[in-house]
């Protein structure tokens, strides 16, 4: 901290708070002496109140916030326990999604696989353009057009993802028909373009809606991190001759990567425990496929949309089973790019 | 020289997000509220207020009833909460609604068990309250008169068996209809639903040697697409050329979906029409103990003039030991729900009408109630 401006703004308050000696005439001698280092002690307490309040304050916030993850996981677990208990088959191999049958039979690999492998996609196709979107917005487009620009991509991360979903299932999901069919007639030696000769709501178009969900959070994270490049970096790289492209590759991308990195797990988390748009772009199925251009695929958070209102007892502990499971991969991504981040900035320092 | 842009309004990511929240709320009159003299009169006010939740299926029912039942009697309170059957059984043995709507009777077993207990003085029961045809809509383009599909070839429609629409089995059952060389896109209910059970239910009656899945609220057969809703699967097939799906008939009436007539379990096509549904709910035998009214369809039938693909909801209410506050109001409303005029609202929506005897029957069970 500044001392002397700390010093300064005590100073100040305390000669609101306490009136000051010379401001009120001295009643008696005796008095003065006793209240003038009183007074001294009055001139530091203010602050440390105030310092005190803000502390708790902050560090209650920062205990909340523990125990709420905490009250969280508490839930998920308590509340997934007796189904997993009544699941008759293994939890995490089983490829079906029958709680409240007899017998209990129901397993998380489709689903956690389908989030992942969405989510994944979606950053394949998303982080190159969200990463181009935003070097556009902050150095290449004229003033003129990079406000507007910027702007309308703020607008798009507001967007509700109800909105992406009914685009997906009424716009996306028919014209993805005819690309799809052409990359699994001329790719289709490709696993991932085979397809059982059908197209539709695949993981495949989800993996759009998802990407298009994340640009503008990538974008926008990505440029506020561009543009506070050093002027040193990118003068030093303009001196020795680097031409535009250049410059952007040895200046601003080195110093953004831990920022993009940042983005793109903000984007992965949006991505993942997107539901509604997925639920309604999906065909949910419980198959481990990397056929991605034919109809199929789940997502954990989809799952629970669609089974939640008709699920019984067993079948609602079973989708907090799945929910938990979510919150423990969120978890880990976040953790592992945090890493990431980390051991970045070390090999940038 | 580039001078980049400090700050742009991060801001304006959250002021949107409030624009496109607000719809869906009842405008306040549907076409079909028209204060009906004869429903008023069969109306009897109590005062208090209930509470319901559950199936989303007989909502548009319940809301329309209890805008009748409010319009006479004021004084009274009473919602109706969508939400799924599930939810509304498990409110229901929570106690924390006086009835539920659900598309399917009460389970046998720890679901029964769970909502007896709730109930204490007499067991949890089921009134059967709105039927709904399930319409078995397709798009198949050059085709313009009504299709027949068996039992069977839907069965094998739905696990990707017949995979063609000018297949031989559909060709035999429909003559003189060109059909074409085109492939088949099914699609069923990606959530868990009543109407999927009860489709499932019907394939497994009527086409036992092709239909291995029984009958289920999730959609358990291979291949085909999942849509979100009944307004879901209506989209995919409107949108598909080639498609097929099912979904209560107001939907296909809506989205001007033609719809098959469906075979029976002799073999017939019967064409959907309200009165053949009607038909068809007034063979179904109440197979529950006591004043249980959990229905036992007969799709055995060989009637030809009734439609055998439909779905009814009922209604979950303690048979004794409600509320002495909330008993009197239960029972004027399901009374007036149970009402020849109450009934009469429902063909307007989409749904039928219970037939005098099941209705008859009803009325009786409301009135028993302690």
């Amino acid at each position: 901290m500044d001392e002397p401006e700390s010093a300064k703004v005590s100073m100040a308050r305390s000669s609101e708070a306490v009136p000051s000696p010379a401001s009120q005439p001295p009643k008696t001698n005796g008095t003065q002496s006793k209240d003038m280092p009183q007074a001294k002690d009055l001139d530091s307490r203010p602050r440390r109140r105030a310092d005190a309040v803000f502390r708790m304050l902050a560090q209650g916030s920062g205990v909340a916030l523990l125990v709420i993850m905490a009250a969280i996981a508490a839930f998920l677990i308590l509340q997934a326990i007796p189904a997993l208990n009544a699941d008759t088959t293994n939890f995490f191999t089983t490829l079906n999604w029958a709680p409240d049958g007899t017998p209990s039979s129901f397993g998380i690999a489709a689903l956690a696989f389908g989030s992942l492998l969405t989510s994944l996609l979606a950053l394949v196709m998303s982080v190159p353009v969200a990463v181009g979107v935003a070097l556009a917005i902050s150095h290449y487009s004229p003033r003129w057009l990079a406000g507007p620009l910027a702007y309308v991509v703020d607008l798009l991360a507001a967007v509700p993802s109800v909105v992406f979903g009914l685009w997906g299932l009424i716009y996306l999901v028919p014209g993805l028909i005819g690309p799809s069919n052409f990359l699994s007639t001329y790719f289709g030696f490709i696993p991932l373009f085979e397809t059982n000769g059908t197209y539709g709501k695949s993981i495949f178009a989800a993996s759009v809606v998802l990407a298009v969900m994340i640009i503008p959070i990538i974008a926008a994270i990505s440029r506020e991190v561009f543009v506070q490049t050093p002027r040193d970096h990118i003068e030093a790289a303009w001196a020795i001759g680097a031409t535009k492209w250049e410059m952007v590759r040895t200046a601003i991308l080195p110093y953004g990567r831990s920022g993009v990195v940042s983005a793109t797990v903000l984007g992965f988390g949006r991505a993942i425990g997107e539901t509604i748009a997925v639920a309604l772009v999906l065909s949910a199925n419980y198959e481990i496929t990397l056929h991605i251009l034919q109809p199929g695929g789940n997502t954990i958070a989809a799952n629970i949309a669609n089974r939640y209102g008709e699920a019984g007892n067993i079948g609602r502990g079973a989708l907090i089973a799945s929910g938990l499971v979510l919150f423990i991969i969120t978890l880990i991504v976040n953790f592992g790019a945090r890493t990431i981040v980390r051991r970045g900035e070390r090999e940038g320092a | 020289m580039i001078r980049p842009r400090q700050r742009v309004a991060l801001g304006s990511l959250i002021g949107a997000g409030l624009v496109l929240t607000a719809c869906g709320s009842d405008t306040g009159g549907s076409p079909s509220s028209s204060t009906n003299p004869g429903g008023a009169a069969s109306i009897t006010c109590s005062s208090g207020s209930l509470t319901a939740a559950g199936s989303t299926a007989q909502q548009n029912a319940m809301t329309q009833w209890i805008k009748d039942y409010l319009n006479k009697c004021s004084g009274s309170n009473i919602n109706y909460g969508g939400g799924g059957s599930g939810q509304g059984v498990q409110q229901f043995t929570d106690g924390k609604v006086d009835f539920a709507g659900s598309d399917f009777p009460l389970a046998a077993g720890a679901e029964q068990q769970g909502a007896d207990a709730r109930c204490k003085a007499g067991p949890a029961i089921n009134i059967p309250m709105v039927g709904g045809p399930i319409a078995v809509g397709y798009n198949v383009p050059g085709v313009t008169q009504p299709l027949n599909l068996s039992a069977s070839n839907l069965a094998k429609i739905f696990t990707g068996k017949i995979t063609k629409w000018n297949d031989a089995a559909i060709a035999q059952d429909n003559p003189g209809v060109a059909l074409p060389a085109l492939g088949i896109q099914s699609f069923h209910r990606s959530d868990g639903s009543g109407t999927t059970y009860n489709f499932t239910n019907y394939l497994a009656h009527d086409a036992k040697a092709d239909w291995t899945f029984g009958a289920d609220k999730n959609w358990t057969a291979p291949g085909g697409q999942g849509a979100k809703g009944s307004q879901g699967v209506a989209q995919g097939v409107k949108s598909t050329a080639g498609g097929i799906g099912y979904f209560e008939l107001s939907f296909a009436t809506q989205s001007k979906i033609p719809y098959a007539a469906v075979g029976n379990a002799e073999g017939k096509f019967v064409q959907l029409t309200p009165d053949n549904a009607v038909k068809f709910l007034s063979y179904a035998k109440a197979a529950g103990t006591g004043s249980d009214l959990k229905l036992d369809f007969d799709y055995a039938t060989t009637d030809a003039t009734a439609y055998p693909n439909l779905l009814v909801t009922y209604e979950i209410v303690c048979s004794k030991g409600n509320p002495a506050d909330k008993l009197p109001l239960l029972k004027n409303f399901l009374g007036y729900a149970a009402s020849p005029a109450a009934q009469q609202e429902l063909p307007a929506q989409g749904y039928i009408s219970l037939p005098d005897n099941l209705r008859q029957q009803v009325q009786q069970t409301v009135s028993s109630l302690g």
